[in-house]
């Protein structure tokens, strides 16, 4: 085909990426900074607030795969004592149909992420690695009671743009630059 | 003396940097002119909907998400019409704008990453990706704020959405507005007038109307082809009749149209974006359906206009807590059928352009 | 007289002729051998790095400070992977193709010089060796397709050679119109002729052919048909594995660096330049140049093979030849006057053939009835 643009077109496609090379990368140096997740995230762990649970097992039967193992006995004062409280996290796909089904409030999803073991059956939590603790922290994922006690997600759309019109400064270059490490997580902000 | 020439198979296997996925092909090939194409599918076949009848009809919905696994609210969307007319729920007000805020956007961002990876086919070295990336970027972290995961939301419910807006949302989405019309621009300049890309791309894979319509192709391919047809406007569902866009479409129907009208798509989805943000009211999110739902036997047909298409869902009820059968109508493999007859006369490099144009996702077409 | 021959002057007061000649001849080797490696090794990293910046990204930065020794890393691991060959290929042939292609980018750089006085061989014929030299490798390519019993690498094996052979003729008409105006062909003589104004200001039309040609010639973007990674998979490249792709894989950066190289001597002055020593100036060039390449690489998408060979036969011919005719014309007419003037003369006739040619040449390729 005949051009009459006689390669204007490329000349222009050559300007936008040389103005892109002039903005600060988007990278974020994992692990050294990472970004604040959402306040809702479902993250790799399913908790367990022990107090509140009645052992109804609504959660076992919402599970779309049948992850919940709860076994039961009878308690004292007409309730139940909860045995045995088992999330096979490996098969977890982390829905959250489960907190959304428990009628008590006692289901949580988790807020790490950083979940990864070397052998499946670690993965197997059982009452004693169900329970929340200092690194395991719940989620606001269907529970908007939690919600404001979270910090803020880091958001691309703030973070992107110059320091000038208000954006977050982002430490762009390498951890080791002049000794000084960049304090994290980043995007703690206005 | 003529030479004796043999024909080459040609096996754009399951394993290739560009079949979006495990696509695969046998392509015979003479010289480099495609002869004849042959699609093999299956190799993601999971047996969705097989497993959709063993679930209550809430717990079918993580599965319906990892179906066109990018464009998890508009599957969402689609299964969640389909059951609401068969059970007869009516969806709150907030609920429907909230619906179509997040069903463009995820058009937005599925044009944006398939805009891309038909770039890295023709050859722009991952630039375009990780251009379009960053702006998709800024709406899956919006999505993450929403529903607490980047890629299978699981976001609708039957009867409205799980989980209110929180506050930074609507503040972020005015930004975001703002960022994507100039980032559409930036992309203009830098793709749409270059020459290399014309050449390679108009004139290429041109799908006429007729054949268009008799192979039942639906979503961009149809309306680059010239066909004005899009269901939000044909057979509208959800609140889309209140709202004023104009559908794109082009003239020639080769791939540089099918690349601009996605381009064009995207500026509409944002207006739409904008209109439903003003109009936005208070009031609930979901309506009061029962936990297990039971809708009464029959069946139902619901279908949306999906990023790739034209997404339905034929879901057939005999009044238990489970479905008795979901059909999945996935546009990507019906494009697909069209694709012998793009591809025919043209060169090895011209198939891959021509297959990334239709812009398949794997995870839909052999669900 | 170069270093080189002034050492072996040196030593003929101690030893024979012979003996002075192969100490010289090895020395010279190793040390054209050694900056070879160790230009590529920094126009590796510096391509990441870069290519990163314009995608908004960082380049490798964990394997050292800021990244440097990221090409040693990788030449590392490619050394300690195991070496697979198919088992119907043709194994001399598959042995021998990266071999084949990688040697001819070292004798480049014989006849490139660095510095003042600094060039391993002074031939009178330079550019007539650099012509020959170059388009030696299109044989490694063509074996490496070949031997690798693999469909996609035939394919490719196909595109390069047509590729090649094509985008030859515009280099050789290009190199002729440089020779012409230096008066020539030693590569020594037109470093020295460009002291007044460099070359690329005295043929502007003559630089961007050549420029676009040793881009097709080098197999960069935007005419990477040979690894073209969305079609074929990895082109020529796709059966090998450990040391024998890492010599692929320097070749193709040899090339580029050889190729910015020879347009830094050719066209923008060599070592020339004040305040900085020779010796830095002309890696100064050479970079700017492989920068360019990066900048292209980067923006824009590859072009189909008749395309390719379209734009090689119909555009770039037509513009190097008359380029050479307007040069030789200058030449022979108005031979001792003032060089900015026939700047904007050239500048001008380039505009206007650009423009002409533009005009009248289709890249048609569309479907073939089948």
């Amino acid at each position: 085909m005949k051009s009459n643009t006689f390669g204007l077109g490329i000349l222009k496609g050559l300007g936008v990426t040389m103005k892109n090379f002039m903005r600060p990368p988007i990278t974020v140096q994992y692990p050294e900074e990472k970004l604040v997740t959402s306040k809702r995230i479902r993250g790799n762990e399913v908790l367990w607030y022990a107090a509140k649970c009645t052992g109804c097992a609504t959660c076992a039967k919402a599970c779309p795969q049948g992850n919940i193992e709860i076994v039961t006995s009878p308690g004292p004062e007409n309730r139940r004592t909860v045995e045995k409280f088992e999330v096979d996290t490996g098969r977890c796909i982390f829905c959250g149909l489960c907190v959304e089904a428990c009628p008590y409030d006692a289901l949580f999803l988790g807020r790490a992420y950083e979940k990864a073991r070397f052998r499946r059956r670690e993965l197997v939590t059982g009452i004693d690695s169900i329970q929340f603790s200092e690194e395991r922290q719940p989620s606001a994922f269907a529970r908007p009671a939690l919600e404001s006690g979270l910090p803020k997600q880091t958001l691309l759309v703030y973070w992107d743009r110059p320091r000038r019109e208000g954006g977050q400064k982002l430490a762009w270059l390498p951890f080791k630059r002049r000794g000084k490490k960049p304090k994290f997580p980043i995007g703690r902000s206005k | 003396m003529s030479l004796r020439t043999q024909e080459l198979l040609l096996n754009v296997g399951p394993q290739h940097p560009s079949t979006h996925g495990v696509a695969r092909f046998r392509v015979w090939l003479d010289g480099e002119v495609v002869t004849n194409l042959e699609l093999v599918v299956g190799y993601l076949h999971r047996g969705i909907e097989k497993l959709a009848e063993t679930r209550t009809y809430t717990q079918v919905i993580p599965l319906t998400d990892r179906l066109d696994y990018l464009c998890s609210m508009s599957n969402n969307l689609a299964y969640c019409t389909a059951v609401e007319k068969l059970a007869g729920v009516k969806v709150p007000e907030r609920a429907e704008y909230i619906r179509v805020i997040m069903a463009e956007l995820q058009r937005i961002a599925s044009h944006l990453m398939s805009v891309g990876f038909l770039l890295n086919e023709l050859g722009a070295y991952y630039t375009p990706i990780i251009y379009c990336f960053r702006d998709r970027e800024k709406i899956v972290d919006l999505f993450e704020m929403v529903s607490g995961q980047r890629m299978m939301y699981t976001y609708l419910r039957i009867g409205g959405v799980s989980q209110d807006l929180p506050e930074e949302f609507i503040p972020a989405l005015k930004r975001l507005i703002v960022d994507l019309r100039k980032a559409i621009e930036e992309y203009e300049a830098l793709l749409s007038g270059n020459e290399i890309l014309i050449a390679r791309m108009k004139g290429v894979g041109v799908l006429s109307p007729e054949l268009a319509i008799n192979s039942s192709a639906s979503g961009p391919v149809l309306r680059a082809s010239g066909i004005k047809w899009d269901i939000r406007r044909a057979e509208p569902y959800s609140i889309y009749d209140r709202f004023k866009f104009e559908i794109p479409t082009a003239n020639n129907g080769d791939c540089y149209d099918r690349y601009w009208v996605r381009i064009e798509e995207m500026k509409q989805s944002l207006n739409i974006i904008e209109q439903a943000l003003k109009d936005l009211p208070a009031g609930e999110i979901c309506a009061k359906v029962p936990a297990l739902i039971r809708p009464p036997r029959g069946e139902a047909y619901g279908h949306i206009e999906a990023p790739r298409g034209d997404l339905g869902f034929y879901i057939v009820s005999d009044g238990s807590i489970a479905p008795y059968r979901v059909h999945i109508k996935p546009p990507t493999l019906i494009n697909l059928t069209t694709m012998k007859d793009l591809c025919v006369g043209w060169k090895l490099a011209d198939f891959i352009v021509i297959f990334g144009s239709i812009d398949v996702v794997l995870g839909e077409m052999d669900r | 007289m170069t270093l080189l021959n002034q050492f072996i002057q040196w030593l003929d007061n101690y030893w024979p002729h012979w003996a002075s000649y192969l100490t010289a001849a090895i020395i010279g080797v190793l040390i054209v051998v050694i900056f070879v490696v160790l230009g590529i090794i920094v126009v590796i990293y510096l391509e990441r790095r870069l290519l990163g910046r314009f995608q908004v990204r960082l380049g490798p930065n964990r394997v050292g400070p800021e990244g440097i020794f990221q090409p040693f890393a990788d030449a590392v691991k490619v050394l300690t992977k195991e070496d697979i060959i198919p088992a119907a290929a043709d194994h001399w042939v598959h042995w021998l193709a990266p071999v084949v292609s990688f040697i001819p980018v070292i004798m480049v750089f014989a006849v490139v010089p660095v510095a003042s006085g600094a060039i391993f061989a002074d031939l009178n014929v330079g550019v007539l060796y650099l012509a020959a030299v170059s388009s030696l490798s299109v044989l490694g390519l063509f074996m490496a397709g070949w031997g690798s019993n693999n469909k996609y690498s035939l394919i490719a094996a196909l595109r390069s050679v047509s590729q090649m052979v094509g985008y030859e003729l515009p280099i050789v008409f290009s190199l002729l119109a440089v020779v012409a105006a230096a008066g020539s062909m030693s590569l020594n003589r037109i470093v020295e002729v460009q002291a007044a104004v460099p070359m690329f200001l005295l043929q502007p039309l003559g630089f961007i052919v050549y420029f676009i040609a040793s881009l097709a010639e080098i197999n960069r973007s935007p005419f990477d048909l040979l690894e073209a990674d969305s079609e074929i998979v990895a082109g020529v490249h796709t059966e090998y594995s450990g040391m024998k792709f890492a010599m692929f894989y320097l070749g193709e950066y040899g090339h580029a660096f050889g190729a910015s190289c020879i347009i830094a001597t050719l066209f923008l002055g060599g070592w020339q330049g004040p305040f900085l020593p020779g010796f830095l100036w002309f890696l100064i060039k050479a970079l700017i140049v492989f920068f360019i390449m990066i900048w292209i690489r980067a923006t824009m998408p590859r072009v189909r093979v008749d395309q390719l060979t379209a734009i090689g036969w119909k555009l770039l011919l037509p513009l190097a030849i008359l380029n050479l005719l307007i040069v030789a014309m200058e030449q022979i007419f108005w031979p001792g006057v003032f060089p900015w003037v026939l700047v904007g003369i050239n500048a001008l006739a380039g505009l206007a053939l650009v423009l002409l040619i533009g005009r009248t040449v289709t890249i048609r390729g569309g479907r073939v009835e089948v």
